[in-house]
């Protein structure tokens, strides 16, 4: 018995928790991939319908540029607040981090609620800014393609700025000073030296922000308006409205390889896995 | 000058992100304590109803009661289940503990829109859909990751001297391991089991397919009150997992202190 263990200790060990993954998760997942193909008119019924109507095209083109606009958004504002928070004494890191941890681990309802208690009609910001005179009516802040943007930013802000804080705090800053010293002034000693230097953290930043982004289901659900639907939205559509599962397995498996591939091309040019680990 | 303006605005810059990034958590306090009916800002009158509301109808407090156990559960499987892998991993021949630790990591890498269609056929042959079991099983697939992740790192630093000196002092394996091995492993365990807990307590998408009746979760429930019903007692909802959430991540950052 004790030699059994000393021998296959290791695979037993590894074992159970192998068998749930691969029995539940891997598994049902293959299966949901290969039903996609099973059409009596051919394999590829369905990837022609994702092609053919206009409607379902238009989500997966929208779901990309969404995705897209999502990562682009959070370079803009992600890489001041990274440089910020590598700049920061002790007392400035410890409030940008808490701020950043904090949404990061608050449930994602509670913050698409919060968003659409601040953004309704009625809501907190439209209320300040008719008493401060700024507008006369509200501004269109939720329900519609801006709410989702803003939800989604809001989200994925914290994937980007870790990342990217820690490729700045390798940067050496006598790099910098040697470039000052030799005649460059401040701005182009930051765009010639510093930007090329976390160019990997931003490149990295925006695929993971962009891989992430292309699965949301609840933000756009609760803080986009009908014409807002994304890819998972239809995928969970075709699940529970018109119970057609070959094409939600089809759809999923659109969203699965674009998954795959970009943590492929992460993995192998950026060190994803480690960039995934500082956020 | 130029520097110091640049200061100035980079300065203002973040701290208007910090806001934009806390403000939707913290927004839910103030009007969860609201008298009206509807959410109104400013928040009119102080009271607790909307908590009262919560603990009166059994759809709230049911919801936030199966989260508790469901999530109790998978903390359960998932820590046992994810120390058991931390500690094969490495013991492993070199290739297949690269492929096998990545195969640990696809549930957190493949969209949870995915795993929930792909969970839904498999739990509703077995007669789980809308259970407790199920939902538990659903959800150690998606904690397991971070306990496997939280104990390796632990793992890697420990000194397997300590459990060679255990054993050739006479200790049985079984000893060893819970004197031994599992003390200098406990912060990462401890870790490891906090995220399996948080990662069930705030789970969304799975619960939507697969819960249902009396095993519905506090995400869901809330779900429904944000997509039908906007009222109040979401904020007072909200305030509670909240709550329960800081609560667990101070005991996660108090035990990696340790």
């Amino acid at each position: 018995m004790s030699g059994v263990l000393r021998r296959h200790g290791p695979v037993l060990l590894v074992l159970p928790g192998f068998v749930l993954i691969a029995g539940l998760f891997v598994i049902p997942v293959a299966l949901l991939v290969a039903t996609s193909f099973e059409d009596q008119a051919g394999a590829f019924v369905h990837y022609g319908r994702i092609l053919a109507e206009t409607s379902y095209l238009r989500v997966v083109l929208r779901t990309l540029l969404t995705s897209a606009e999502t990562a682009f958004i959070c370079l803009v504002l992600g890489y001041p607040l990274a440089y910020r928070l590598d700049r920061a004494g002790s007392v400035g890191k410890a409030v940008i981090l808490l701020c950043i941890l904090i949404p990061f681990w608050t449930n994602l309802l509670v913050r698409s609620y919060g968003w659409i208690v601040l953004l309704n009609p009625q809501g907190v910001v439209n209320v300040l800014l008719r008493r401060w005179g700024l507008i006369h009516g509200s501004l269109p802040l939720v329900y519609n393609t801006a709410g989702v943007l803003i939800g989604m930013t809001q989200i994925m802000l914290p994937y980007m700025v870790l990342p990217l804080a820690a490729v700045m705090s390798r940067v050496d800053p006598t790099v910098l000073n040697a470039a000052r010293s030799l005649g460059a002034s401040p701005l182009s000693a930051f765009v010639k030296v510093y930007v090329p230097l976390t160019l990997p953290g931003a490149l990295g930043g925006l695929l993971l922000v962009f891989m992430i982004s292309l699965g949301f289901f609840v933000v756009p659900a609760l803080l986009g308006g009908p014409r807002d639907m994304l890819l998972a939205q239809l995928i969970e559509f075709n699940v529970n409205q018109t119970l057609d599962w070959p094409f939600a397995g089809a759809l999923s498996t659109v969203l699965l390889a674009a998954t795959v591939a970009l943590y492929w091309i992460g993995e192998r040019f950026f060190g994803l896995r480690r960039l995934w680990g500082a956020a | 000058m130029t520097g110091r303006l640049a200061n100035v605005a980079l300065a203002s810059m973040a701290g208007a992100l910090c806001v934009f990034l806390v403000l939707p958590t913290l927004i839910v306090a103030p009007i969860s304590f609201t008298e009206t009916d509807f959410i109104t800002f400013p928040p009119q009158g102080f009271s607790g109803r909307w908590y009262a509301a919560f603990f009166e109808q059994p759809e709230w407090w049911g919801s936030l009661l199966t989260s508790v156990v469901v999530a109790a559960g998978t903390t359960v499987a998932a820590t046992v289940l994810g120390t058991m892998v931390a500690l094969g991993l490495p013991r492993l021949p070199p290739r297949a503990s690269r492929l096998v630790s990545f195969f640990f990591l696809l549930p957190m890498i493949v969209p949870t829109i995915i795993t929930a269609v792909a969970l839904y056929t498999p739990l509703a042959k077995t007669g789980l859909i809308a259970t407790r079991p199920g939902l538990v099983l659903a959800h150690t697939i998606l904690a397991l990751p971070f306990v496997v992740i939280n104990v390796s790192a632990v793992v890697q630093k420990l000194d397997w001297r300590i459990v060679d000196a255990a054993r050739s002092l006479g200790a049985s394996p079984v000893v060893a391991f819970r004197r031994a091995t599992l003390p200098a492993l406990a912060p990462g365990i401890a870790a490891g089991a906090v995220f399996a807990f948080l990662t069930s307590f705030d789970e969304v998408v799975v619960a939507l397919f697969i819960s249902g009746g009396s095993a519905t979760t506090l995400p869901v429930q809330m779900w429904s009150g944000i997509r039908f019903e906007i009222s109040p007692i979401v904020a007072a909802a909200s305030c509670l997992l909240l709550v329960v959430s800081c609560l667990f991540l101070s005991l996660a950052w108090f035990l990696k202190r340790k």
